[in-house]
């Protein structure tokens, strides 16, 4: 028995669904407080003074038009994946696939201007690559949906594995391709000629590939929100058993999402190389597949959404490669500071969808109301009878 | 034990979720050698309460006495140590255990681990209170009743004195329940506390000696079982007077609509679901299906609504003029196009009729989201129909854009009820439409499928509540094992009857 009963220190309560002013209020609190542990840590570590660091990682963002560009491309690339995973997301389908769709789209693109190079006319050559792109990346998602739809595979392993198979393809068609013989390398296609290049618009070679991508992003959104296919997407994704009782065909709405979600990724593919890097390597995708899937689900699938986080963390990336450089530290320096401020970022919605309580100091009255809660949309109006799934979020422990 | 002194006392108890307060100072006392049943509708904060006895919640504000001394109680741990035990309405036992291992899981004790001791002790504690299950036996080949077992066998194995059962019998044969009862009488005289949440009358009536009544999260009061009746309980439970009757309507102008050919279905294990069953659904009527629960009731509907594959036999949808359409092969949207307007409300109702994660407007989209050419869906008229819903049927959310999770499981009904009546259906098929349902929130299920079937639906209801089934149904079909046990009318048919027919095919025969 407990003689001298005791509040908890700390107990945690569900909260209401907060105001969007409130949530945005918890996550800047949340970046400035992991700037402050990241200035912290550099002082201790380095004796730099950290509000240069920033600057520098700023600077390294920002600094010059060139490299605002090279920001925005980036964002661009990033955020085009991104949005080719949400409709799989979205539907609950994990395509880990990104790497090898993107690859299968390059190395369309890629073969459509060295075969085709000297024979198309360039607006045909840039519309056989951009179709055979597309196909290449929507097959390649193709795969793992037919198998997912007929016999229930695992589609986060299928589409992981064909990421392997799509860098080995790439790597023997660079060898196929390579030039000059032996050195392992394609080089620039059509140094000469251009061909298949896209356009520069306005005299900046990113403007276009930003263009594109600012288009899809709203497309994206529009569907996934608005159509009846975007409907059907999140109902498949919330319930197979729901959705066909309501006569939504499961294996078609998940082949015709996966088509779409390949070709996004494929249309990547055909951007980097018909329109920045114009070569083929096997690391053309530098991970981004992966770094894709961590934009999106920061931005809980929201399009829209995709373009802060996405932003957020390319800018980062980028701002640590500086500091890196400038101050002669280590690469591994940057990502810790990454990895501390993506930490307080994904922490902080632990805060928006919890409160926590103290123990006051005086508990003779038992009174625990801490800050006010304001009105807002309630949230929980008696889940507690239902003992439901939203229960299950604070029932911890049974035994 | 000082007879005065309550065993648990609750005192200003308060408890809310974010906004929305569950528990509003409420205060309660729990006597030893004692039933209470707990009374409230659905979302009146019965099982906040006692969550916050077995640590599951910890209370905003307000003191827990257990025999009369302050405690604190921060988790289910806890809860063990002041020996409150409770029974939870989903069951919290892990399948590929045996009931011995689930019994002993989590108690930590020094020294080795003694599974024949504890087994032996968990037949002592069986026989001691009648229970009848095999410690060796896994989780997942018990049925629900012997599940239930365990579950009061592990609190009992805890040393708790003071159970806690949230909605024992909604799972439970009749025959299943008086056993539960026999033995929660048995653990009374024992001289233990039991609180027993409830929404049948007759069980409280029966099984209680005092009836405490929440509403909103408030409490309202308390008073002696034999001093009270159903008619007051349900009056303090809703807050106004309420009609305990059940309508029926006599049956206008029956015709067949959907007839039932021979029907044989086996699961995807191979394993037969139902046999050989033919019967017919007339319109303008109400045709109760009765029978233990898992008879094959489910797989009936879902043969019907075009969900289930049919091993043989035929059903064939009866237009007014006549004319068949086989339903057998089509899946739902088929069965739609072919202009056959079947709603169906199945027994899971957040894991197939209803999307949890949208709101109400975007659930109601589920049934017509196609309608019209465009690629876009139409938001406005599932909006006003949500609007129109929540109106008509009084559901309790915050608005149309609250996602169906969050209601609770008579709203939830509610919702899904009203999405499937909109739809002006031919055949409303209800699978178990007011389980867990309050006593006000049935009885609006109840009159809203008369009024169903006063329009010339031919209305299905599969419950598992012989007394509303009697009350409810012009015809009863009785459903054993997976094959029909018989056809009666409802007007006529008496319960004992029907009670034999679910257990044995044709009833009252082999006893003869």
């Amino acid at each position: 028995m407990h003689n001298n009963p005791k509040e908890p220190l700390i107990h945690m309560t569900r909260r209401g669904a907060l105001p969007w002013y409130r949530a945005w209020g918890i996550r800047l609190l949340a970046i400035a407080a992991a700037l402050l542990v990241c200035a912290l840590i550099t002082t201790i570590t380095t004796g730099l003074n950290p509000l240069a660091v920033y600057a520098t990682m700023f600077s390294g963002a920002f600094g010059t038009a060139r490299r605002t560009w090279i920001l925005g491309q980036d964002v661009a690339i990033l955020l085009c994946i991104s949005l080719a995973l949400t409709p799989a997301f979205r539907m609950h389908f994990w395509n880990l696939g990104g790497e090898g769709q993107i690859l299968m789209g390059a190395l369309a693109t890629a073969s459509c201007m060295i075969l085709f190079g000297e024979t198309l006319p360039g607006p045909l050559l840039i519309l056989a690559s951009i179709v055979t792109a597309l196909a290449a990346g929507a097959v390649w998602a193709l795969i793992p949906a037919l198998c997912k739809a007929k016999w229930n595979t695992n589609e986060t392993l299928f589409t992981l594995m064909m990421n392997y198979v799509a860098t080995q393809l790439v790597a023997y068609f660079v060898i196929v391709w390579e030039v000059p013989k032996g050195s392992g390398k394609i080089g620039i296609i059509n140094q000469s000629t251009e061909a298949g290049w896209l356009p520069v618009l306005a005299g900046n070679r990113y403007l276009l590939n930003i263009l594109v991508v600012a288009f899809l992003t709203v497309a994206m959104y529009v569907y996934l929100t608005y159509s009846k296919h975007g409907y059907e997407i999140s109902v498949v994704g919330e319930s197979e058993a729901t959705a066909r009782y309501v006569g939504i065909k499961v294996p078609k709405t998940i082949i015709r999402t996966l088509l779409l979600s390949g070709a996004i990724c494929g249309l990547t593919g055909f951007l980097l190389v018909a329109g920045t890097n114009h070569t083929l390597t096997t690391t053309l995708a530098g991970g981004q597949g992966f770094t894709a899937v961590m934009v999106a689900w920061l931005a809980k699938f929201n399009p829209l959404h995709m373009v802060i986080s996405s932003f957020l963390l390319v800018f980062l990336s980028r701002g640590a490669g500086e500091i890196s450089t400038i101050y002669g530290l280590n690469q591994s320096y940057g990502d810790i500071l990454t990895g501390i401020i993506l930490f307080f970022i994904i922490g902080s919605e632990f805060f928006i969808s919890y409160r926590l309580h103290f123990r006051r100091p005086h508990r003779k009255d038992a009174a625990q109301g801490s800050a006010p809660e304001q009105k807002s949309a309630p949230e929980q109006t008696g889940t507690q009878e239902q003992g439901g799934k939203s229960e299950k979020g604070e029932v911890t422990a049974d035994v | 034990m000082d007879k005065t002194t309550p065993a648990v006392a609750l005192r200003g108890i308060t408890k809310t979720f974010g906004p929305v307060v569950a528990n509003d100072h409420v205060d309660l006392d729990i006597r030893r050698g004692e039933i209470l049943a707990l009374l409230g509708e659905n979302g009146s904060g019965k099982t906040t309460l006692m969550n916050m006895l077995s640590g599951i919640y910890y209370p905003d504000e307000g003191q827990i006495f257990i025999d009369g001394e302050e405690v604190s109680i921060r988790s289910p741990k806890d809860a063990f140590d002041h020996k409150i035990g409770m029974i939870h309405q989903h069951f919290k036992l892990v399948d590929v255990l045996t009931a011995t291992e689930n019994i002993i899981l989590g108690l930590e004790k020094r020294g080795r681990l003694d599974l024949k001791a504890a087994a032996r002790r968990i037949r002592e504690i069986c026989d001691a209170y009648g229970f009848v299950i095999d410690p060796d036996q896994k989780i997942y080949e018990m049925s629900v009743s012997q599940k239930q077992t365990v579950e009061i066998v592990k609190v009992l194995y805890r040393g708790a004195d003071i159970l806690i059962l949230d909605e024992p019998t909604a799972v439970l044969t009749p025959q299943e329940t008086d056993r539960l009862f026999a033995v929660l009488r048995s653990m009374r005289e024992d001289g233990k506390a039991i609180v027993i949440i409830t929404h049948k009358m007759h069980e409280v009536l029966d099984l209680s000696d005092r009836v405490a009544v929440l509403r909103k999260g408030q409490y309202i009061g308390e008073m002696a079982t034999k001093d009270t009746n159903a008619q007051e309980m349900t009056d303090m439970m809703v807050g106004r007077s309420v009609s305990l009757n059940i309508r029926r309507p006599d049956p206008v102008d029956p015709k067949p609509r959907i007839v039932v050919e021979g029907l044989t279905v086996r699961s995807p294990e191979g394993v037969l679901k139902l046999e050989d069953v033919s019967f017919e659904i007339r319109s303008g009527e109400i045709l109760g299906i009765a029978g233990i629960s898992g008879s094959g009731q489910k797989e009936l509907l879902e043969a019907i609504a075009g969900l289930q594959r049919v091993e043989s036999g035929d059903i064939w949808y009866v237009e007014d003029d006549g004319t068949k359409d086989r339903l057998i092969g089509k899946d739902p949207l088929e069965i739609q196009k072919l202009g056959v307007a079947l709603s169906f409300v199945p027994e899971d109702r957040l894991g197939m009729g209803l999307v949890a994660n949208m709101d109400l407007s975007d659930n109601m989209m589920l049934r017509s989201f196609r309608e019209g050419h465009s690629v876009f869906t139409d938001r406005k008229h599932p909006h006003d129909l949500a609007e129109k819903v929540v109106d008509e049927l009084e559901v309790n959310t915050p608005g149309v854009s609250t996602m169906v999770r969050r209601l609770s499981g008579g709203n939830v009904q509610k919702v899904l009820v009203g999405r499937e009546i909109s739809s002006a259906p031919k055949v409303l098929l209800t699978a178990y439409a007011v389980r867990g349902l309050d006593i006000n929130s049935s009885y609006t299920i109840y009159d809203l499928l008369n009024r169903q079937k006063e329009a010339g639906v031919a209305v299905v209801y599969v419950g598992e509540d012989l007394d509303v089934l009697l009350e409810l149904a012009d015809r009863i079909v009785v459903l054993c094992g997976g094959r029909v046990s018989g056809t009666v009318d409802g007007r006529t048919a008496d319960k004992n009857e029907v009670g034999l027919m679910m257990t044995r095919l044709g009833g009252g025969k082999e006893l003869a």
